[in-house]
């Protein structure tokens, strides 16, 4: 029997600012403008809009959200989705229930970050302190990792990242083929930061170690835009002006304990271990019926790990599957065909959601996968939440 | 990491709730981690109860301060200028023999030289009049 959240729901609309480092908005304004891009692009006006679901701290809230769009009835408003990256994702799941329990007829999920612009620790200088940071990690960072000079994901993924490198002997031409890939894709996309910015492997090979094992290049963009992504039921999306992508699957995962990533007793089990499974039961497919995933890509090497948990390919073997143009386009399983965080820009995971639709509705252009039926989305936060969705067409 | 500096200025801890107890044996040189005293078992980061057993009784046990290597990190980019002079600098999370893992900066080892299972001992750093934190060194 299907499950009864499969394709009750669909994404009707989606939109974007610029992708710029450096910015005269607020994130405000970036997220209104992204809305009402995402409204429009789905024959929807703010006031058809009933739901907001936005995401922690890298969103404004839906009551100020509310506020600007002149919604007069908000009857489902959640600020606070699960985990940085792992929200815009988990935000599907939560929208789509929402939508098929009628407590919202059209819900918005907006982006505005501007992390380029906006608060970064290395402005902080010795004021850093991470105590004041809400949510479930920033008390361990503040009195366990920071006084030991660790402060950022680069440090805390690269824990996760040289237990991989170290039990599976990773050579660095691995992770240089993910970020290769990225930097491709986005050489094909307009929006993208890193457009006709060259990224050859040597260039790679040669950029800097920021934090072993960590080199410049396997790390994402830091920069400032938002987009947003419009939800209805699967009936209404059908009568709207662009064709609905269906929320096949969707779910979240966390690894335990969710707040410490020393005390996992395997590193390599991210919250996608249990997730993915999930949502490919829910949606009723296999990893091999995927014609592509936008895999959340925060770090390169967290992409290989997130591959493996999809089941893509088994456990230590992500280094070898990425080799030889596997996961670029043309290749047999093309993954974050926008660039990515890597190249395009960093929306916390919302842009692999609005690549997604674009390629399921053949919008994509030069970067369009062929006949693209079926794609999965995968987002990464805090320490390692996750969570995914399978959309289809 | 080498704290060469006169004031020093890298970040404390915030010692939130269970934490503030942590330190305060750190300071006596003292590692100690959270035991439950109903099912028996180790924890760390500091908790209210027993993630095992559900226990709300607890006693800080001590630990042997040993433990091996279960990975690590190496900073090359100082994050915040207080670390410039610290750089290139390493931070292993430790599988102590009780059971618990650990984060702590190690000294005295070449980033080069850093390997899965290397055993190591704690030693205690006393960073300002109130405050010790943890370190670690290559035990033999």
């Amino acid at each position: 029997m299907a499950h009864f959240l499969k394709d009750k729901a669909c994404v009707a609309g989606v939109g974007e600012t610029r992708y710029t480092r450096g910015t005269d908005t607020t994130t405000l304004q970036d997220a209104l403008e992204a809305s009402s891009k995402a409204l429009a692009d789905a024959g929807l006006k703010p006031h058809d809009i009933d739901g907001i679901v936005s995401n922690a701290g890298l969103a404004p809230a839906p009551e100020t959200l509310a506020a600007n769009l002149g919604i007069r009835e908000l009857k489902f408003a959640v600020g606070n989705t699960v985990g940085g990256g792992a929200g815009a994702c988990a935000g599907l799941q939560i929208a789509a229930l929402a939508i098929a329990a009628g407590l919202a007829r059209n819900v918005l999920m907006p982006v505005g970050w501007h992390s380029y612009s906006g608060l970064r620790v290395r402005k902080m200088g010795s004021e850093v302190n991470l105590a004041t940071v809400p949510g479930p990690i920033g008390a361990t960072i503040a009195d366990f990792y920071m006084p030991q000079g660790a402060f950022v994901p680069a440090h805390f993924y690269g824990w996760m990242a040289t237990r991989y490198v170290q039990e599976y002997s990773i050579k660095p031409e691995a992770p240089a083929a993910v970020a290769l890939a990225a930097r491709r894709h986005a050489h094909l996309n307009p929006l993208a930061y890193m457009r006709g910015r060259p990224l050859t492997l040597e260039d790679y090979l040669n950029s800097r170690v920021v934090s072993y094992p960590f080199r410049l290049n396997d790390c994402c963009l830091e920069t400032d835009g938002a987009c947003a992504v419009v939800m209805t039921s699967a009936e209404r999306g059908r009568d709207l002006r662009k064709p609905p992508v269906y929320i096949s699957g969707c779910a979240e995962g966390h690894p335990y304990p969710d707040d410490d990533f020393g005390a996992r007793s395997d590193l390599l089990r991210i919250g996608l271990s249990d997730a993915a499974p999930k949502a490919f039961e829910m949606a009723e497919v296999i990893p091999a019926d995927l014609d592509f995933a936008e895999v959340y890509d925060c770090f390169t090497y967290v992409v290989m790990i997130e591959l493996e948990a999809l089941g893509v390919c088994g456990r230590g073997e992500a280094p070898d599957f990425v080799r030889d143009g596997r996961i670029e386009l043309g290749g047999e399983f093309p993954i974050l065909t926008h660039g990515g965080l890597l190249s395009e820009a960093h929306l916390a995971g919302a842009a692999h959601i609005v690549e997604a639709v674009r390629q399921l509705r053949g919008e994509c252009g030069p970067r369009q996968v062929k006949d693209a039926e079926v794609g999965v989305v995968t987002g990464w936060g805090d320490f390692g939440d996750g969570s995914i969705a399978v959309l289809r067409r | 990491m080498a704290t060469t500096t006169s004031k020093y200025e890298r970040p404390l801890p915030a010692r939130l709730g269970l934490a503030a107890e942590f330190y305060r044996y750190c300071k006596l040189h003292e590692l100690r981690f959270q035991r439950c005293t109903d099912c028996g078992a180790w924890r760390h980061l500091p908790r209210p109860l027993c993630g095992e057993c559900g226990s709300f009784n607890y006693e800080w046990a001590k630990s042997s301060g040993k433990g091996k290597v279960y990975s690590w990190i190496t900073v090359v980019q100082p994050m915040v200028p207080a670390f410039n002079d610290a750089v290139p600098y390493t931070v292993p999370l430790v599988d102590m023999n009780e059971g618990v893992r650990m984060v702590a900066a190690i000294e005295g080892v070449a980033p080069e030289q850093m390997r899965l299972g290397m055993p190591v001992q704690v030693v205690f750093d006393d960073v300002t009049e109130e405050i010790t934190l943890p370190r670690f060194r290559q035990a033999t």
